[in-house]
């Protein structure tokens, strides 16, 4: 069966204001939550296993990997109970992690699994590093769609057709399998993914779905793997550290009109921008 | 001799504007290293390179792969050529303008020297210190890459672009292998516009969920086109399917910094504000005047769209004469 890694991360809350305390962030106190795009990671392989009018068949096997201290694994633990079949988790403080060391490790699980596909969400909402994804496809030798918006997954040619989300609009790359997928916010749009068993106007419930209740009983007793960097072989080696971390300049005040006529008259003669 | 490499991108033998930026920044790194500018140009010919050549930007040296398999752009095709031309030319930072083609490209080939990328920068403090931010804008990290390769992409919006200088020697890189592994790029459905591109234009006129629909939108349009700009959009609106996607301005979209920003019923998510808050003038026009956008603001109105809209319109044209 078709097997698809999707890679997850929690990430501090992004609605929470941020610590600042003078050469890093204070996390000591943050509420943790999963990354929105790995949330839509998870919902595309979901969405590309299910069989709607077969709730038994299901088109490929969801393994679910984080990098992360083992005893923090609620966001591991939701993805469960949305549906994914089984974890694997590296114990480890991804914080303390390079770039480098965490691609290392997501493309060594991939090769041990034998995954057909690893998919993951374009950027952490956190690091906004956008270049996981892109690395394990070089680390693997694979062919790599990224910022993914809508997918068809030709199974009688083992290849995806990917709709990507370019500078210019939107890019059409048909690419054969195994490969790595990273996706953008349209990705749950209800019809962006088609897996060629579905029918075609099937519409998916918008967004990522939630968890069920029997999902989260079903969760508990899922598989999770435990292993650790250094039974992959992987050793970081800080390509990037932190030298600080600063709040950006704020915009000086503005200020309020109380008209059109005001705020047309303040942008030509004020701001000379009209 | 080590150098400091960009990579360009080209469109009908001509070099596209947004990767002048990413040139900026390669010579303050170059700069601060002391080491030469040089410039890449990848695609089936080589025919850009001489108007590069020419317009020099500061390089001392334009070098060319010219493969068939390099165009249309795949990020297989590209990683290999850059990985190449990484080690035969002997750079040591290599970069380019933070495109969704090097955002694509730039991480695999990374990847493959084993080199740490320092993505979407917005100020160089040194030669291996690089600013970002991150947390949709929130917090700007200062990042050390330490390595004998070391990638950057620098965010188009925070570099002024580079002029032109003297001219530069073109030297043509052969026998690169490249291989595409077996994908294809169908094509791209570009967005139909008459209006220059959202990174590039000097005004953008953006409409959120408080246009209510799509067709609400064509007041913003005729303000858009009065201005000469660009249309964009919010998330809210765009997943709302008002107005395409690729109109969205934020962290899940398109980050943009004109001289003119107009925010009409948008409330300024974070995400939206990361997008946008570079902007040199920020108008907003908002019914709640509790909304986030007004704190970004240069110029302020509580004003429903409908009332304020039509009359501004108005007001411009008389201007405008």
């Amino acid at each position: 069966m078709t097997k698809i890694l999707v890679t997850v991360k929690r990430i501090p809350d992004p609605d929470e204001s941020l610590k600042f305390t003078g050469s890093g962030l204070d996390l000591s106190s943050v509420k943790w939550v999963p990354n929105a795009f790995d949330e839509y990671a998870v919902e595309t392989a979901l969405r590309l296993a299910e069989d709607v009018n077969n709730k038994k068949s299901k088109l490929a096997e969801i393994i679910v990997l984080s990098i992360c201290p083992q005893k923090q694994r609620q966001h591991m633990t939701q993805f469960l109970a949305m549906g994914a079949d089984r974890g694997v988790i590296v114990d480890a403080d991804d914080l303390e992690l390079d770039t480098a060391a965490i691609s290392k490790i997501i493309a060594k699980v991939a090769q041990d699994e034998g995954v057909d596909m690893v998919i993951t969400g374009k950027l952490s909402q956190d690091n906004e590093g956008n270049q996981v994804g892109q690395r394990v496809a070089g680390l693997l030798g694979w062919p790599q769609a990224c910022f993914a918006a809508e997918l068809d997954w030709d199974q009688a040619n083992n290849a995806l057709s990917v709709h990507r989300e370019v500078d210019d609009g939107v890019e059409v790359k048909k690419i054969p399998l195994p490969a790595v997928v990273s996706v953008d916010l349209r990705v749950v749009l209800p019809s962006s993914v088609r897996n060629g068993v579905n029918p075609a106007d099937h519409k998916f419930t918008d967004g990522p779905r939630l968890a069920s209740l029997r999902g989260i009983t079903m969760a508990k007793r899922k598989k999770v793997d435990v292993k650790t960097p250094a039974d992959l072989g992987v050793t970081s080696a800080a390509g990037e550290s932190t030298v600080g971390v600063n709040k950006p300049p704020g915009r000086m005040a503005g200020q309020m009109v109380e008209t059109v006529e005001e705020l047309v008259e303040k942008l030509a003669t004020e701001a000379k921008v009209l | 001799m080590s150098k400091v490499l960009v990579v360009l991108e080209t469109a009908g033998g001509k070099l596209r504007a947004h990767c002048l930026p990413g040139i900026a920044a390669a010579k303050q790194i170059a700069d601060a290293r002391g080491l030469p500018l040089h410039l890449l140009v990848l695609g089936a010919d080589a025919s850009a390179a001489a108007e590069i050549a020419a317009a020099g930007y500061g390089a001392a040296g334009v070098h060319t792969i010219a493969n068939p398999a390099l165009e249309p752009f795949t990020a297989e095709a590209w990683g290999d050529a850059i990985v190449h031309a990484t080690k035969s030319l002997g750079a040591s930072v290599v970069g380019g303008t933070a495109s969704s083609t090097l955002r694509d490209c730039l991480p695999r080939a990374a990847a493959i020297l084993d080199a740490p990328l320092c993505a979407e920068v917005v100020a160089v403090k040194s030669g291996d210190t690089f600013t970002r931010p991150i947390s949709a804008g929130r917090a700007l990290l200062d990042e050390k890459l330490s390595g004998e390769i070391v990638f950057f992409t620098a965010r188009g919006s925070e570099f002024e672009p580079a002029a032109a200088g003297a001219a530069a020697p073109v030297s043509a890189i052969d026998g690169v292998n490249v291989d595409t592994r077996g994908v294809e790029v169908v094509g791209i459905q570009k967005t139909q516009s008459s209006r220059p591109a959202l990174t590039e234009a000097d005004v953008v006129v953006s409409g959120g969920r408080g246009m209510r629909e799509g067709s609400n939108f064509k007041v913003l349009e005729d303000l858009t086109d009065l201005l000469g700009g660009a249309l964009g959009a919010s998330r809210a609106a765009t997943d709302a399917g008002m107005v395409p996607a690729d109109l969205q301005v934020g962290q899940t979209g398109k980050i943009v910094a004109p001289n003119l920003y107009i925010a009409v019923a948008i409330s300024g998510a974070i995400q939206h504000l990361a997008g946008m808050k570079g902007s040199k003038t920020i108008v907003a026009i908002n019914k709640d005047g509790e909304a986030p956008i007004f704190q970004v603001a240069d110029y302020g109105l509580v004003a429903k769209w409908e009332d304020a809209l039509p009359r501004f319109v108005e007001l411009v044209q008389a201007r405008k004469g």
